[in-house]
């Protein structure tokens, strides 16, 4: 499979820190690769870089051959790269079907609103509710399908298991392996590698602003060790 | 026995007067206050060139009668376009460099802007007002037999409510109202979505203005147009805006035209507070609900 996002020597800083070193690595077509790493390692930053909201930035993001440095987010976004912030980002005034029509379409073949209820029986009870009244789990649920009707086929997830209870983060497991099998290629910040293990096919390390290493899912028994001395876990 | 009654209870027609007199106020309070809120959600910035956008609006429709005979029906059309492409230059060429900093500075340049737009007009035109005739159509009035009722009044309280409603109904009923609510909230995660937040800001601050020169076309027949008009009813507006809550949609027209009637009916049973009442409502809502009656607590 071709490389659908490229990312090469990217630095970024936000007012005067320097936050990322360098950042290097491919999540190729119709994969699922995580991002893993401690605290401040600049996980986030990278995700939002790639989006261009990080404040400044160099180096290159290549996306379907397209150099996404230099665009500002609206145009990233156009071109078919879905967000979904470490935040969740529900919007408090909006219902949560206003939440989940907010992002344009980018492109044709994204979901419907019927195949996101269908993924997401819980939104469709709660339809005319107001966004933020969710449950935790279900707002991380909304923030995932907002960004599947679009057309995106690059989805950009930060966490999204944090702060939930173990049967939510199953549940969204569930969804993010059959959004693998319709073709999402995604690419997932995560703490917890337990997590990342059971739907991931790639795992980089991240560390100080650069990625340290890269290790494929099907070797991650084999280099447990390791992981946990990069995680400290 | 009961002679003080004829001093508290004003003959009926003097009350219904006032009470017309309070709603056309409020028609004006609550249309300017409305533009005030929709570019202090989105922009955050408190638009103190106003009441001098209001004063352009009325100068507007007089210009084009004097100078093409252009009359009031077009005017009520071509002035919002055109103070409101004033309005977009503004904020493509001057607010724009202000986004992201203290409050202070987007009032700051307002308020400065407001005086060096009334000051040119006070060099050219003085500041007594000029008369501008109230369109044939609506000359005249009607006797409801409690009151009469000109029908010029009439139609500014009718259009001015229409315009607050349908205002309203944009932006909390459809789409573009959703992104502009989204967007006043996060603006990075709604322009991170693929929406031209930049331009839906020049955009909105545009439509602001045009509700302000809007409102000034609509009282160019009533008060005289003239380059203070708007200085006159800002400071007022302000107190509706900061009673209603800041950013509210609804409170900036409940309020407007509630305050507009309750200062009619201070002029009828105590004069002597009609100037101060809608302050004096103004620091009691901050003492009690310091976000305004509509604001949510930030």
């Amino acid at each position: 499979m071709p490389d659908l996002l490229a990312v090469d020597g990217l630095h970024a800083w936000y007012g005067e820190s320097h936050v990322l070193h360098g950042v290097d690595f491919v999540v190729r077509q119709g994969e699922l690769a995580t991002l893993l790493g401690r605290n401040g390692a600049g996980k986030t930053t990278t995700l939002r870089a790639i989006m261009g909201i990080a404040g400044r930035r160099r180096g290159s993001v290549r996306f379907a051959g397209a150099e996404l440095i230099g665009l500002p987010s609206n145009r990233i976004a156009r071109m078919g790269v879905g967000y979904c912030p470490e935040e969740r980002g529900v919007f408090a005034s909006l219902s949560v079907e206003e939440n989940l029509l907010l992002p344009p379409p980018v492109r044709p073949g994204g979901l419907s609103l019927d195949e996101i209820y269908t993924i997401f029986p819980n939104l469709l009870d709660r339809r005319r509710s107001q966004g933020t009244k969710l449950s935790g789990g279900e707002q991380q649920m909304l923030a995932i399908a907002r960004i599947l009707r679009t057309g995106a086929t690059l989805l950009l997830l930060d966490e999204p298991t944090e702060g939930l209870a173990p049967v939510i983060v199953q549940q969204i497991g569930a969804v993010l392996r059959s959004l693998k099998e319709r073709g999402f290629t995604m690419l997932l910040v995560e703490q917890n590698f337990r997590f990342a293990a059971t739907v991931a096919d790639r795992h980089y390390i991240v560390e100080h602003g650069r990625v340290i290493d890269a290790i494929d899912n099907a070797a991650l028994a084999a280099n447990e060790a390791k992981l946990h001395d990069y995680l400290g876990v | 026995m009961f002679s003080w009654l004829h001093i508290a209870m004003p003959p009926a027609p003097a009350l219904f007067a006032q009470l017309l007199v309070g709603l056309i106020n409020g028609s004006f309070y609550a249309l300017l206050s409305l533009g005030l809120a929709i570019i202090f959600g989105l922009l955050n910035i408190i638009n103190f060139a106003h009441g001098a956008q209001y004063m352009m609006g009325a100068f507007c429709a007089w210009f084009l009668l004097d100078w093409w005979g252009i009359g009031y029906w077009p005017a009520l059309v071509i002035a919002p376009f055109a103070v409101g492409a004033v309005g977009i230059a503004i904020e493509r060429l001057l607010l724009r460099r202000l986004a992201g900093l203290d409050h202070l500075y987007g009032l700051l340049l307002t308020f400065g802007l407001a005086l060096v737009i009334e000051g040119l007009f006070r060099q050219r035109y003085g500041s007594s007002g000029l008369p501008y005739t109230i369109p044939a159509e609506l000359i005249g009035g009607k006797n409801l037999g409690f009151m009469f009722l000109p029908v010029y009044r009439g139609w500014v309280v009718v259009f001015s409510l229409t315009v607050c409603l349908a205002t309203w109904f944009v932006i909390e009923r459809t789409r573009l109202g959703a992104l502009l609510r989204a967007a006043t909230e996060n603006a990075t995660l709604v322009q991170a979505f693929g929406i031209d937040v930049p331009r839906l800001v020049t955009l909105t601050y545009g439509a602001g203005v045009a509700l302000a020169a809007l409102a000034g076309v609509l009282a160019a027949p009533i008060y005289q147009v003239s380059p203070l008009m708007g200085a006159n009813i800002i400071i007022v507006v302000f107190a509706v805006v900061v009673i209603g809550g800041m950013g509210s949609i609804l409170g900036a027209i409940v309020s407007g035209f509630a305050l507009g009637l309750i200062e009619g009916l201070t002029k009828v049973f105590y004069p002597e507070a009609s100037n101060t009442i809608i302050f004096v409502i103004m620091a009691l809502v901050l003492l009690v609900k310091p976000a305004g009656l509509f604001g949510r607590a930030a």
